[in-house]
């Protein structure tokens, strides 16, 4: 058993688990937090997005015990209040979901990457950056758009600020 | 996944130790291949070391010629350096294609090269640029290190820490990826190093990354991609399953070889 202890969602939490347990089963079992979904058993889907130590890497593939002594944060925590994040807003209005299933991850994969990026994305990086994320419904055409519109707002909100 | 024993050593010399004297273990780096295994139960080690949190495995320095990369410096760090950006753009392309940006942020030069798989981008690096694997035991050039398809001149308690790249004059890498998984289908890696041209393939070879010697010679004359229009791969040496044949992946080995060669500017 490995004892650990972490920031989720700037909460301090700490647990003792099997040295086998992923980091999503530690999210969704013991923590409660099924925003974070599992779409494969292959490293691939990306539904499992999650942040940790402001980087976006997948829960399914990374031991709870590796996450040890990290601040971690899910889809849960990305909200101010009632307040949606502009990416989560941004999904919303431009339609960028239908089932649903891929979106935690989508929206997670998607403030990495105007994280790492800064200032507006275009369609050719915002594709190239989904690379892996899987969904099944959409087509992509208004995840990416969604995307692109938030990049564009939350670039705009930081030019403001400064 | 079945039962294991996480380890988390903070030293190198703590990790051979625990390598040395653990039996049935595995060393966990990024875990984007063994994690992945383990799910699958294609690998059970009852222990894990992890290498993740060993300062001395990580970081990039740039000094008299050569670029040399910590075994545990992630795929994302090593295609943002600055410095390797400057002294081998290749070797920085190369590491910003593999998989997707998640698999790049926890994935290592280090575990990449040891798993050597068959499909894996960085092993044609190593190979095309003539690195040296420096590990816990030995120094071992990358001529004589990969031995066939996920098989390496790494004994079983031996840690690679670092790997040392000479500065080439020129260097360029084309990959056609496996539209899914992002692995190679074919991969060519071409760089001049002291006036020497290497073309190291992966991706297609049946027995692992090799070194293409026709194309070698053929561009030592003329590094033009029309230099190698007269070659032809050797099918009967290519990887065949669903994602390709041989005579398909032997085509794929020449026109990423031209590219790369277009490439190199
Ligand atoms: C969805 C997906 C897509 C991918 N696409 C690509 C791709 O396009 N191209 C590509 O090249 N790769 C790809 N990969 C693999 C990825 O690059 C892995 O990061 C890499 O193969 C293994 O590195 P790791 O640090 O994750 O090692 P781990 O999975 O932790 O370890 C791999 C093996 O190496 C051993 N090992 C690790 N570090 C050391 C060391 N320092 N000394 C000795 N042995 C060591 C381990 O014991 C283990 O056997 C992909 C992976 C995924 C999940
Ligand atoms: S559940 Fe993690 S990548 Fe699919
Ligand atoms: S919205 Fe259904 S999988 Fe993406």
């Amino acid at each position: 058993m490995a004892t650990i202890s972490l920031t989720v969602n700037g909460k301090a939490v700490s647990a003792t688990v099997e040295d086998r347990t992923l980091l999503v089963q530690y999210l969704r079992e013991t923590l409660g937090l099924t925003g974070t979904h599992v779409g494969c058993d292959t490293s691939q889907c990306g539904a499992c997005v999650v942040h940790v130590d402001g980087k976006a890497v997948k829960a399914c593939t990374m031991l709870a015990a590796q996450a040890d002594g990290t601040t971690v944060l899910t889809i849960e925590g990305l909200a101010t209040g009632d307040q949606l994040h502009p990416v989560q807003a941004a999904f919303r209005e431009h339609h960028g979901l239908q089932c649903g299933f891929c979106t935690p991850g989508m929206i997670m994969a998607a403030v990495d990457m105007i994280n790492r990026h800064g200032g507006p994305l275009d369609e050719a990086t915002i594709r190239h950056e989904l690379e892996g994320n899987i969904c099944r419904c959409t087509g992509y055409h208004n995840i990416v758009k969604a995307i692109e519109a938030a990049s564009a707002e939350m670039a705009g909100l930081r030019q403001a600020a400064e | 996944m079945y039962q294991t024993t996480y380890h988390r050593p903070s030293s190198v010399t703590e990790a051979a130790s625990l390598l040395a004297s653990a039996e049935d273990v595995k060393l966990l780096a990024g875990g984007q291949t063994l994690i992945p295994t383990m799910k699958q139960r294609l690998a059970a080690p009852a222990n894990l070391i992890d290498l993740g949190k060993i300062a001395e495995l990580k970081g990039i320095t740039v000094s008299g010629g050569t670029v040399t990369i910590g075994a545990g410096t992630t795929h994302a760090e090593v295609n943002t350096s600055a410095d390797v950006k400057a002294a081998i753009p290749a070797l920085a392309k190369l590491a910003g294609g593999i998989g997707d940006p998640h698999v790049r942020h926890l994935g290592t030069i280090g575990g990449s090269v040891a798993n050597n798989d068959p499909a894996a981008d960085y092993p044609s690096a190593v190979l095309g640029l003539g690195a040296t694997v420096v590990t816990t035991k030995r120094e071992i050039p990358a001529d004589d290190f990969f031995a066939g398809m996920f098989t390496t001149a790494l004994d079983e308690d031996e840690i690679i820490v670092r790997f040392v790249f000479p500065v080439p004059e020129k260097a360029a890498y084309a990959k056609f990826a496996n539209p899914a998984s992002r692995y190679a289908m074919a991969g060519v890696f071409v760089a001049v190093t002291g006036g020497t041209v290497r073309v190291a393939v992966t991706g297609a070879g049946s027995d692992g990354v090799f070194r293409w010697a026709d194309a070698e010679a053929a561009l030592a004359g003329t590094m033009t991609p029309a230099a190698l229009d007269g070659l032809t791969a050797d099918a009967s040496a290519m990887l065949s399953d669903i994602h390709g044949d041989a005579a398909y992946r032997a085509n794929l080995v020449k026109v990423m070889a031209k590219r790369a060669v277009a490439a190199l500017g």
